[in-house]
């Protein structure tokens, strides 16, 4: 498994890249933790001549919660995401959702800006940022521009980032409400036969928002509104739950593969669905 | 035996000898990384090769052009099958009889068969022209199931299709490789139609692959100022390499020096003869200069062997309290493309008729037929004696089915069938002699070490919880009692290729008292430096940090098969005890003549002979060996050494009892081993650490094989589990920690009594992990579903058990 | 593809070269450097016996370009053994039959280390999960597991005599 010829650029500044990336068209693509597109590139599934290396521009490492706006950098690793203590208290689910990525070494390596920009169907980014309601800051060489994530994918490794923009940042605002992330996968190191990201808030007793987002069931990422609607003003009893359940499933569309068949993967979305709204529920 | 003084035992532990937990010396130079593996290897101008794979299952090669790829700079050469013919090595013969393609020869049988082999000067050179290879295929219809293959107009293999006899006698049809059987039919037919009950199954055990972390790989060098040719490379039986290299080459075998390194796990993968080595030693000798070709993951998964993939059709019947009368067994065996199983010859279905297990059982017969289909050749035995783990999977699932139709409980089924310890030596129904065993003494310990009876009451609890609604978890009890038959064997009827499957040890005592012992055998982690030294320092008296173990290079070592099959230790580990002792008989009359006594005045002391009734009268193996080399002694060489060769009277029969508690999720599938116990009966124990080592490794590689591990193709012949993604190895994460446990019933006719225990593990874990699955929905009706037990397959259970509603 | 000039600092030592921007961090150390104990497994990014510390971080070497690990500080399993003998991990993989074949083991060992660094006092369960990128076909984890557990304890032991 050995990699095709490219040019390697390490620009240390955004205008640099965004030079770089304009110059070569989709012959270039910009890497981060490389974790996603190196084993492409060894399989010679992606075959480009031009490597944009990101990791000397500073900016995009950075970490901010100011007032309960969060503002991460595309370069920030899932393990950082772990570690950092201001963003497990802004927004604790991210905590949860990086620590059922992969494994150890490749959460030193992988970003979150890789993670949620490749558009693969099986990351857990993505379906969390949409939980979340977050915002992709996006740079270009006529500047910046912000992309709802859940406006963001349009099919499996097909967003709307343009070829010669950059995804530099992640806002999302600061969130006490009741989380949870639970995702089945076969093993350690696999993606998801099917995980559910669930962010519930309550009042007296009642569900007063609920945002739901669905991984690997489709091939993008499903924030589900209806799933979230079907919460809100219960109070998280099993038939609010089982409607949910049933406006998620009229949302995703998985496919057959090596971890199962359609009918399957529908169940487990639905038992982790289920089991990410009790336990986001107790936490509200 | 006398009772040791303490002296003696205090002389003994200093010889670190069998039965201690010896830390072993390999690890000091692989714990800092100075193993040295072949991909380590570097030599002057070496080239690297690669191969151009075929991307389907079934197709002709219309042609192929190697323009583009030789204008790569780096690439030297490009091998088709064109250039291999003129040496008639475009083809080769397999282990099983048959012959399979070196390189694509008109078509290509499955997906990632070697095409052409590129040369170039460094790895990234040569990826570079595989890609420029262009190959213009045509595609044809593909068939990757056996029995679809009986019945199909397509003919996989039109070099053999008018030929109706095979290595193994006929073939009955343009896809079919043999008919092999074993027992009394008519007896069994009996048997089964006079039974109060029977019960019938089709136990599939899945087409898998050992997957060592290191993959295969081979440096050649062609040497053509002196003509001889040196072969680095993954091979668990060197010697056997060395043989088959120079008859398909004609070089003479003293030109040819095969050498094993370090070796990153082997469990089968590295027993087979592949592509990759004639193609690289080919290049060598083309090109003058060393060639290494190291496979990739990918390669590994598709290309080179597979293991189990049998049908197993079982009618099992029983008295209706449960004595079991007659076993049938009919297996439709996928062989893939070509058949290139590693079998002793004379047993095309290795020893599948092992498969009365730990069983008393009258009458019993096995049909077994090896069928072609688009898919990778192999059939190696991956981490068990051959097919034996088929076999155990085969009986453990069959009882369990039997204790389901007679409504009786699977542990007391197994019990009231043991074969009894006052039967052995026993004659099995299928023609095997069971040197020794003691199956209810083991199964009573392990009963009673899980609790057996408590862990009944609280799956019957968990039962009527869950149809209480209050829990969605079942529980699963997987029991286990399987015997093994292993250490292959006895030259009267086990060869492979003609070559007795016998084995050797040749040790050389240094003046000074230490000394180096070479085996015919290869470790690939199963701690040889460490546990034949112990055997040799038990037998001889040298502390075992004295003695050096060397294997692998067939310019030093003496003639062997090699380690695959747990056979290191009841064959070589034999020799190794006996070369032990002619060291001995020769150092008694070296003893006597320095004591000045008659030979039969002086006796065996641990570490020295000394004079009958007067121990404080001796001479220490050291004094002795010193002796040998610098005093002449009357009558005697100067020297000492020994070497034996062991042709094995008998296989060695170990056995075991392992139980699984399990608890399976019905909703999603996933399971969690709440508890594993293992209890090994692999006869006189070696070295205990060593052996728990084995065990803890073996039943790991069972629980990835039970519970998700697979080789799985589409219907297009495409390999669906190409990359370790896919094809499940489990992480420290999911799996359990091992409770170890052990009986000592010695092999009676092996110099040491030892068993060998490799594999025991591996053939032991996998029915108890799936009888573990099955045991959490036999309440609920379920009878046989088919490994491995992924999250989607379990909850396939549960659902046609109507468990989700 | 022209090639650049690499710097890596590995195990203390310094090396410069040139080298194609798409060669594997992995061929860099194994084929130029001659530091052939980090091994290639899986090639995918999964077995982890290509595991070295790059800039204080375990990283699989097959999955990272040298020109990325360009200016970095490498420890590989040749960096642990000391003077005075064997590095405590790796002594305790030899106490506790930590490895069979060995092929996992520089990878395991690295990894470990890291762990241990960031984790001084680990629960069985924590270093399973921290292990987790690293697989082993030989051994069950079990005797991995305790040889990093007796680690920890010795290395705690030492570090407290130290205080």
């Amino acid at each position: 498994m050995i990699p095709s010829g490219f040019e390697y650029h390490r620009p240390s500044d955004l205008p640099t890249a965004v030079k770089i990336l304009d110059e070569h068209g989709d012959e270039a693509r910009v890497l981060a933790g490389g974790h996603s597109i190196i084993p492409m590139m060894k399989l010679r599934m992606a075959d480009l001549s031009h490597l944009i290396d990101l990791q000397d521009v500073a900016s995009l490492k950075e970490v901010s919660v100011a007032g309960d706006t969060v503002t991460i950098g595309a370069m920030v690793t899932q393990a950082e995401l772990i570690s950092n203590d201001a963003l497990a208290k802004a927004a604790p689910i991210l905590r949860e959702a990086a620590l059922q990525i992969a494994d150890p070494q490749v959460r030193y390596v992988g970003t979150v800006g890789g993670n949620v920009a490749n558009g693969d169907p099986g990351n857990d980014m993505p379906g969390l940022m949409q939980c979340l309601g977050a915002t992709y800051v996006l740079y270009g060489s006529d500047g910046e521009r912000e992309v709802d994530a859940r406006e963001f994918y349009e099919a499996a490794y097909m967003t709307a980032r343009a070829d010669n923009e950059i995804l530099t940042h992640i806002k999302i605002k600061a969130t006490t409400a009741g989380y949870a992330y639970e995702k089945q996968k076969r093993k350690i190191g696999d993606y998801a036969t099917a995980a559910a990201a669930v962010l519930i808030e309550q009042s007296g007793g009642k569900v007063t928002s609920a945002s739901i987002a669905m991984t690997n069931l489709s091939d993008t990422p499903i924030h589900s509104t209806g799933a979230g609607d079907a919460l809100v003003g219960t109070a998280c009893d099993a038939a609010a739950i089982s409607s949910a359940i049933a406006a998620m499933q009229a949302d995703i569309l998985p496919n057959e593969d090596n971890r199962g068949p359609i009918e399957f993967k529908r169940h487990v979305a639905a038992t982790m669905l289920r089991r990410a709204i009790e336990r986001a529920w107790s936490r509200a | 035996m006398k009772d040791l003084t303490e002296d003696q035992i205090e002389r003994a532990a200093k010889l670190k000898g069998m039965g201690t937990s010896r830390k072993r010396v390999e690890d000091v130079r692989f714990t800092q990384g100075k193993g040295n593996y072949v991909d380590d290897i570097k030599l002057d101008g070496m080239l690297f090769g690669d191969f151009v794979r075929s991307p389907y299952a079934h197709a002709r090669v219309k042609s192929i052009n190697i323009e583009e790829a030789m204008k790569v700079p780096g690439v030297v050469a490009v091998l088709t099958a064109k250039d291999l013919e003129p040496l008639s090595l475009h083809w080769m013969p397999t282990l099983a009889g048959d012959k399979q393609m070196v390189l694509a020869d008109g078509k290509v049988l499955f997906q990632g068969q070697e095409v052409a082999f590129v040369v170039a000067s460094d790895r990234y050179a040569a990826a570079d022209a595989v890609e420029l290879v262009e190959v213009d295929y045509e595609e044809l219809p593909v068939i990757v199931n056996p029995f679809e293959a009986l019945k199909s107009d397509v003919v996989l293999r039109e070099d053999i299709k008018d030929e109706t006899s095979g290595a193994h006698g006929p073939r009955n049809h343009h896809n079919h490789i043999f008919t092999w059987t074993e027992g009394n039919e008519a007896a069994t037919e009996q048997a089964i139609d006079s039974a109060e009950v029977v019960a019938e199954e089709m136990v599939y055990y899945h087409r898998t692959h050992p997957c060592p972390l290191e993959t295969c790989g081979t440096v050649a060098s062609m040497d053509k100022v002196t003509g001889k040719l040196t072969v680095w490379g993954t091979f668990q039986a060197p010697h056997v390499v060395r043989t088959v290299a120079s008859l398909l080459s004609g070089i003479e075998e003293h030109n040819i020096r095969v050498i094993s390194p370090d070796i990153g796990g082997g469990f089968g993968n590295k027993v087979g003869v592949y592509p990759g080595y004639i193609c690289a030693i080919v290049a060598s000798i083309v090109t003058g200069k060393p060639v290494k070709w190291i496979e990739d993951r990918m390669d590994n998964l598709m290309a080179t062997a597979f293991a189990r993939d049998y049908w197993m059709k079982g009618r099992i019947s029983a008295t209706k309290d449960g004595k079991i009368t007659g076993l049938h067994c009919h297996v439709t065996a996928d062989h893939g493309a070509f058949d290139a199983c590693a079998d002793p010859t004379k047993f095309p279905a290795g020893f599948f008729h092992i498969c009365t297990g730990s069983y008393d059982i009258p009458a019993a017969f096995v049909k077994v037929d090896g069928v072609y289909t688009n898919k990778a050749p192999g059939g190696v035995a991956y981490r068990c004696s051959f097919r034996v783990t088929e076999a155990a999977y085969f009986i453990e699932r069959m009882i369990e089915v039997l204790a389901i139709e007679l409504n009786m409980d699977a542990a007391e089924l197994r019990r009231i069938n043991f074969i009894r310890a006052d039967q052995f030596p026993y004659q099995s129904a299928l023609g095997w002699e069971y040197d020794s065993g003691d199956y209810h003494t083991a199964w009573d310990k392990a009963l009673k070490a899980v609790d057996y009876e408590g862990l009944r009451k609280e799956q019957a609890q968990r039962i009527e919880d869950f149809k209480a609604g209050k829990t969605r978890k079942l529980l699963g009890i997987g029991l286990t009692h399987f015997t093994e038959i292993v250490g292959a064997g006895p030259v009267k009827n086990c060869d492979i290729l003609g070559m007795g499957m016998f084995d050797s040890c040749e040790i050389r005592i240094h003046p000074t008292g230490s000394a180096i012992a070479r085996l015919g055998t290869i470790s690939q982690g199963q701690a040889h430096a460490t546990t034949f030294a112990q055997i040799l320092a038990t037998e001889t008296g040298i502390p075992a940090d004295s003695i050096t173990i060397e294997e692998g290079d067939t310019d030093t070592a003496p003639y062997g098969l090699g380690t695959y099959g747990s056979r290191s230790t009841p064959v070589a580990g034999a020799a190794t005890a006996l070369a032990g002792r002619k060291i001995r008989a020769k150092a008694q009359m070296i003893a006597a003549y320095l004591l000045e006594v008659h030979d039969d005045d002086v006796e065996w002391d641990v570490d020295r002979f000394s004079v009958k009734g007067a121990p404080e009268r001796f001479k220490t193996m050291k004094e002795i060996a010193y002796a040998a080399y610098n005093q002449a002694i009357p009558g005697l060489e100067p020297g000492l050494e020994a070497v034996s060769y062991y042709d094995p009277p008998n296989m060695t029969y170990p056995f075991g009892a392992y139980i699984c508690v399990m608890e399976v999720d019905v909703d999603t599938g996933q399971w969690d081993i709440r508890q594993f116990y293992a209890l090994d009966d692999c006869g006189t124990r070696i070295n205990p650490m060593v052996i728990d080592g084995q065990v803890h490794g073996g039943v790991t590689e069972a629980l990835a094989i039970a519970m998700g591990q697979e080789i799985a193709y589409d219907d297009m012949g495409n390999v669906k589990t190409g990359t370790l993604m896919d094809f499940f190895l489990p992480t420290a994460w999911e799996v359990p920690n091992y409770t170890t446990d052990h009986t000592v019933t010695p092999s009676p006719h092996h110099p040491i009594g030892a068993k060998g225990v490799g594999e025991s593990p591996n053939v032991g874990g996998v029915p108890a992990f799936s009888n573990a699955v099955h045991d959490a929905f036999r309440a609920f009706g379920l009878r046989q579903s088919h490994m491995p037990h992924d999250h989607w397959r379990i909850w396939k259970i549960a659902s046609d058990l109507g468990l989700h509603a | 593809m022209s090639k650049m000039h690499i710097k890596l600092t590995v195990n203390g030592q310094e090396h410069e070269m040139l080298a194609e921007p798409r060669e594997l961090l992995i061929h860099t150390l194994r084929e130029r450097l001659n530091i052939t104990g980090p091994h290639i497994g899986c090639e995918t990014s999964h077995c982890g016996a290509c595991t070295v510390d790059l800039n204080g971080k375990s990283v699989k070497a097959c999955t990272v370009f040298a020109a990325q690990a360009n200016g970095a500080e490498i420890k590989t399993i040749e960096g642990f053994a000391g003077p005075d003998g064997l590095h405590v991990l790796q002594d305790k993989f030899r106490e506790h039959h930590g490895l069979q074949c060995g092929f996992c083991t520089p990878g395991m060992i690295t990894r470990a280390y890291r762990l241990l660094q960031e984790n001084p006092n680990p629960t069985e369960e924590e270093v399973r999960f921290g292990m987790a990128g690293n697989l082993c076909r030989c051994t069950g984890y079990q005797n991995i597991v305790k040889s990093i557990m007796a680690a920890a304890a010795e290395m705690n032991t030492a570090k407290e005599a130290a205080e």
